[in-house]
């Protein structure tokens, strides 16, 4: 544990740079608010609605792809640490694992979750 | 818990973050604005100082005279955290790549021996692909919080394509894991001393050719530059999820995006390029503390090699369209980079 203390000094130290970057912005910088400073930039025309609309599916799809897919890249790493031990047995394990993973990789390419147009 | 244990790593981040990384960003920008100059044949900044070179100590105290403007629709509390969290993500990612060896600094007859690398933790590699998934948050954030289209569409631009080179990024750096059997990265270094054939040094860029073509690639898309910079593209997204941010806030940002380019040519150095290996040094008979600190230079001149690359990319190859971007990461990259893992495996076990 006591090899991470350095790693939580360097978080602490990024946060708190960042908030004496704020705060200096903050009492260096004017404040003079008007409402049509204030409005929301549209290229300089009177903004229409707001931002909190929907928007399309493929993000979604791209972030439940994204899920399943490091799901897998995380289960590899621990493999890749110890493939030298495991030898070959190891390697025709890992080979059944990603022609499976092939498999679903083409199944959600042909259904044109890939397809962006 | 004695003093030393806070003191040594303390010293070494303020040393990062002041004499490095920020100068480092600091003439960056600059750097990148003369190299653009100099492609589209113009002269850039040439008049603060001599050939403008005192242009970042003007430029930077500007943005905290600038008026910090928070639209009224926004989330006000979001709108300010998300630089926030870009700006720790960014410095974060720097604790664990090392540097240099080890190095001795001997006054009188005492010495005192300390390693070149602020965190040496056993997990530096999963450490970095996590720090990496939590920079999406500062942009995600950032674009949602701003209440504007335009901020909306290059936050989730944003989001999809980080998660989408994500994976392509984890999955060639398996190969690196598979050939040093280690998830610590001075342990990976380490194994990249020595020389094949007695003259070409041992780095992973050679046996790990298409990993390292990967990884480049997916690092460009991971720090939204050019070509993949599609979050902020001017001529459709104004400047994408930094619309609404003005001075500092705007420039912490554009800190955080400097950053993690150096970071990510740090790390293109120290997982591809040897580290802080520099072949053919052993031969000068230099004292171990001129050593280290030569091996220290070689470190910065891989990184800096690699900055001035990406800078040169930016400025020579078309912005992608967003399909042909998301079919690259996930049609091409992803499979690439599992036929590069099942390559790896042959090799190991054919060549032990």
């Amino acid at each position: 544990m006591a090899s991470y203390i350095p790693i939580f000094l360097m978080i602490g130290i990024g946060l708190f740079l960042g908030i004496v970057f704020l705060t200096l912005h903050k009492i260096l910088g004017p404040s003079r608010p008007n409402p049509e400073k204030l409005s929301t930039y549209e290229s300089g025309v009177p903004p229409v609605h707001n931002a909190r609309d929907r928007f399309s599916i493929k993000y979604y799809m791209v972030a439940v792809l994204f899920i399943l897919f490091d799901i897998e890249v995380v289960f590899l790493y621990p493999w890749a640490v110890n493939f030298r031990a495991l030898g070959l047995f190891g390697y025709i394990e890992m080979l059944l694992f990603i022609v499976i993973l092939f498999v679903g990789y083409f199944y959600i390419w042909k259904k044109g979750a890939l397809q962006w147009d | 818990m004695d003093t030393i244990s806070i003191l040594e790593p303390l010293l070494k981040i303020l040393f990062i973050i002041f004499v490095a990384l920020l100068p480092a960003v600091a003439y960056g920008v600059l750097a990148e604005r003369k190299i653009s100059a100099f492609i589209q044949n113009r002269l850039g900044p040439n008049r603060v100082g001599p050939w403008g070179l005192l242009q970042p100590l003007a430029d930077i105290p500007k943005l905290f005279f600038k008026e910090d403007i928070v639209p009224a629709a926004a989330n006000k509390f979001i709108h300010s955290l998300a630089p926030l969290i870009s700006i720790t993500i960014a410095f974060s990612t720097f604790a664990v790549i090392p540097f240099g060896d080890t190095i001795t600094f001997s006054i009188g007859d005492s010495s005192y021996t300390t390693k070149l690398q602020i965190a040496d933790v056993n997990i530096g590699f999963l450490y970095i692909l996590a720090l990496s998934s939590l920079a999406v948050y500062g942009i995600t954030l950032s674009g949602w919080s701003s209440n504007n289209k335009y901020s909306l569409l290059g936050g989730l631009r944003s989001t999809a394509q980080m998660i989408s080179y994500e994976l392509s990024m984890g999955l060639s750096l398996i190969g690196v894991v598979m050939l040093s059997s280690s998830l610590q990265l001075d342990d990976i270094v380490a194994a990249q001393g020595g020389y094949w054939l007695g003259f070409i040094p041992k780095w992973n860029a050679i046996p790990q050719f298409l990993g390292f073509v990967i990884f480049v690639v997916a690092m460009f898309a991971e720090t939204n530059r050019l070509p993949f910079d599609l979050p902020e593209a001017e001529p459709e997204l104004v400047a994408g999820y930094h619309t609404e941010y003005t001075g500092m806030k705007f420039g912490i940002f554009m800190l955080s995006e400097y950053i993690a380019m150096i970071t990510a040519s740090a790390l293109i150095a120290t997982l591809y390029l040897g580290g802080w290996q520099a072949p053919y040094l052993e031969h000068l008979g230099l004292s171990p503390f001129l050593m280290s600190v030569a091996q220290m230079a070689a470190f910065v001149v891989k990184v800096f090699a690699i900055v001035i690359f990406f800078m040169v990319v930016r400025w020579t190859v078309p912005r992608f369209r967003y399909d042909q971007l998301m079919s690259i990461g996930w049609k091409v990259l992803l499979p690439l980079a599992l036929v590069n893992i099942l390559l790896t495996g042959l090799f190991v076990i054919l060549y032990h």
